[in-house]
């Protein structure tokens, strides 16, 4: 028997189950294909030409500052990695609970999500982002107010000029009432602002908002990564303190899978585009930050994105599985579902059995907040142990003073997309004509 | 009364002052040459009375809560976007976007209005002297719009909740809008609207508007309307 590379299983799998139910499958999560990734850098540690900082003595700073641009009030994050938008709607009330409770143990933000703020999540969030998305759903003045930085989406990773919706069997009564929405319909968030088109009315809206919380707060925007040397261009034009790049695996509460799959680039190459149009404008590291999302897994994958121009990562989907999202106990839930643990996808079906994605109250019972905010605690301190330590090894005192002459790649399509050399090489495919 | 010159204090000294005022203030404040500068008069949140004296930019009295502001002159896109509660008033006419997303308070357009007036409303009412552009109560969750002269294409496409009067012609119809049944209950809603922002026109000419309702589950079967 030969197995085709064209129509493989999960291809025949697909073409079955497009023809049963005549409709495209919609799921969240984010990509799944293989594309190049952090995997495929190293960093070149020191030795006879570097100088390396002794681990557990010598200190290696962390933190980060985002929006020391124009606001007055910028935040300061103990830590450069941070939790991406995830509305409640899409996830239970416990598990933002928990994600705030994590991210203040390690001294970083969380950030709301298309569905408004609710009251325990400011509650359990130190330092809260809001974001501004295009179907404004629970926009209001007073949490604008209450909010320590606002993010203005444009698009992200997971579907670059796409919307999204929200399924009925997700909208409960609370959801529904948020969003000014009846019960039990599929909510439609809109691609497009209502109220702005272009850069240039961006500008006016990113006035607006200064104007509204007396130029306080930090404003941020966010796009999914495309064009990002240009869309990165002109948000700086636009007046965002910060930019937030959301590569192509980006995850997502429920989108298409063509969608997911076959929208965007990749952030290793998004983040080197991203900071190379803020050095060109000036602005890297001097005025306007940068935080890259889509895939960050590991501490490896916060430094390498660090060293190529960020200032500070976010993550969702990373920070899901650490709530308790896929994990083996639940193995018999799973099962029933179809699926396993490590390949539960169906975060748009509100069924998770870990309490996460749902808004079934039984099943948010599962999420005890306060253990799951632990774990994702534990788990931002690996994170932040593992930069650090490749940092020290690179002979850095700040993850910031990482750099792309501190990489290499493995692959030719990394050292490409990244800019760094093929190791053990000085070609950068694409230059060195 | 208190007037402010914008041809000397800057918009964030306006804001400030305006959004300085307490939750009890009742204050009147009268602002003159605002030349059409962006982002006046927004944020305010204790129930004052502003008179702009001029034509105004993108996004004035965004997101209000309780004033009342009168804009003697036309508003750039965006006018009272976001407004919570409260009553703002265009002399002249109004930009795309008026009333975008406003969760409630009461939007009142003297002139005409571009396109997407009251584009995924939440609660807000419009009403409208003369007509809407394309597109208008895109999406639109709740509230009302009235429109005492026409509406251009797409009135009210994958409008929600939200119900619209047209007094004059309406274009090709939005997805999944329809005409419904003038109610007397609608009548009265309407009369009381109309009363509310001053405007004189008979309620029994209009017609009303709202969803079908075929489009609020995602199904193939509708995958024409897509």
């Amino acid at each position: 028997m030969r197995e085709s590379q064209i129509f493989d299983r999960a291809s025949i799998h697909e073409i079955q189950r497009a023809a049963n139910e005549g409709i495209y499958r919609i799921r969240g999560f984010g990509a799944k294909r293989a594309v190049p990734h952090f995997d495929d850098l190293v960093f070149l540690g020191a030795s006879m030409s570097r100088y390396p900082l002794e681990g557990y003595r010598e200190r290696c700073d962390t933190d980060v500052v985002l929006g020391s641009r124009f606001a007055k009030k910028p935040l300061h994050l103990k830590i450069p990695i941070t939790i991406a938008g995830m509305s409640f709607g899409s996830l239970s009330a416990n598990a933002k609970e928990a994600l705030g409770r994590g991210a203040n143990e390690v001294g970083t933000s969380t950030t709301t999500g298309d569905g408004g703020m609710t009251d325990e999540e400011r509650e359990h969030s130190n330092q809260l982002v809001y974001q501004l998305l295009p179907s404004r759903y629970g926009m209001n003045p007073v949490h604008l107010r209450k909010a320590d930085a606002i993010e203005v989406v444009v698009g992200q990773g997971a579907k670059p000029g796409g919307g999204g919706m929200l399924l009925g069997q997700k909208i409960s009564k609370r959801v529904a009432a948020m969003r000014d929405l009846p019960e039990d319909i599929d909510q439609r968030s809109a691609c497009r602002h209502p109220d702005w088109t272009g850069p240039d009315d961006l500008e006016i809206k990113i006035e607006e908002l200064r104007e509204l919380t007396g130029w306080e707060k930090p404003i941020y925007v966010k796009v999914g990564a495309s064009r990002t040397y240009y869309d990165t261009l002109l948000a700086v034009k636009s007046g965002a303190d910060v930019i937030v790049v959301d590569g192509m695996q980006g995850g997502t509460g429920a989108t298409q899978e063509c969608f997911i799959e076959n929208v965007g680039i990749p952030t290793l190459p998004a983040v080197r585009l991203a900071s190379d149009a803020l050095k060109e404008l000036g602005v890297h590291r001097r005025g306007v930050q940068l935080i890259v999302s889509g895939g960050i897994r590991t501490g490896a994958d916060v430094a390498k994105a660090i060293a190529l121009g960020a200032d500070a990562v976010s993550i969702g989907t990373a920070a899901l599985i650490a709530l308790g999202d896929n994990r083996p106990d639940l193995a018999e839930e799973y099962e029933k579902l179809g699926t396993a643990p490590g390949f539960y996808e169906d975060w748009q079906a509100g069924n998770d059995p870990a309490g996460i994605t749902t808004q079934d109250p039984e099943l948010e019972k599962r999420l005890d907040p306060v253990k799951a905010g632990r774990r994702l605690a534990n788990y931002l301190r690996v994170l932040t142990l593992e930069a650090q330590t490749l940092a020290r090894a690179c002979g850095k005192s700040h993850v910031h003073h990482l750099e792309p002459e501190d990489l290499q790649a493995l692959t030719i399509e990394a050292a490409a997309m990244a800019r760094v050399p093929l190791a053990g090489t000085g070609w950068i495919p694409g230059q060195n004509f | 009364m208190e007037t402010i010159d914008l041809k000397t204090a800057s918009t964030r000294e306006l804001n400030a002052r305006l959004q300085g005022e307490g939750a009890g203030s009742n204050a009147a404040f009268e602002v003159l040459h605002p030349d059409g500068r962006h982002a006046l008069a927004c944020g305010l949140t204790a129930p004052i009375a502003v008179s702009i004296k001029g034509h105004v930019g993108y996004y004035c009295a965004g997101m209000n809560e309780n004033a009342t502001v009168t804009v003697h002159g036309n508003a750039g896109v965006g006018v009272a976007e976001n407004m919570m509660s409260g009553l703002v008033r265009v002399k002249g006419d109004a930009s795309q976007s008026a009333g975008a997303t406003g969760h409630g308070g009461l939007l009142v357009v003297e002139g005409s209005a571009s396109a997407r007036c009251g584009i995924s409303m939440k609660g807000i009412d419009i009403v409208v002297k003369g007509s809407v552009g394309h597109n208008s109560a895109f999406m639109a969750q709740s509230g009302h719009l009235v429109v005492c002269g026409d509406a251009e294409d797409g009135l009210g496409d994958s409008i929600y909740e939200a119900v619209i009067y047209v007094a004059g012609k309406t274009g090709k119809l939005g997805a999944d809008c329809v005409e419904q049944e003038m109610t007397s209950q609608d009548r009265a809603t309407l009369t009381e609207l109309l009363a509310r922002a001053g405007i004189e026109a008979d309620p029994a000419s209009f017609r009303r508007y709202g969803s079908a309702r075929t489009l609020y589950n995602f199904t193939i079967d509708n995958v024409g309307a897509y």
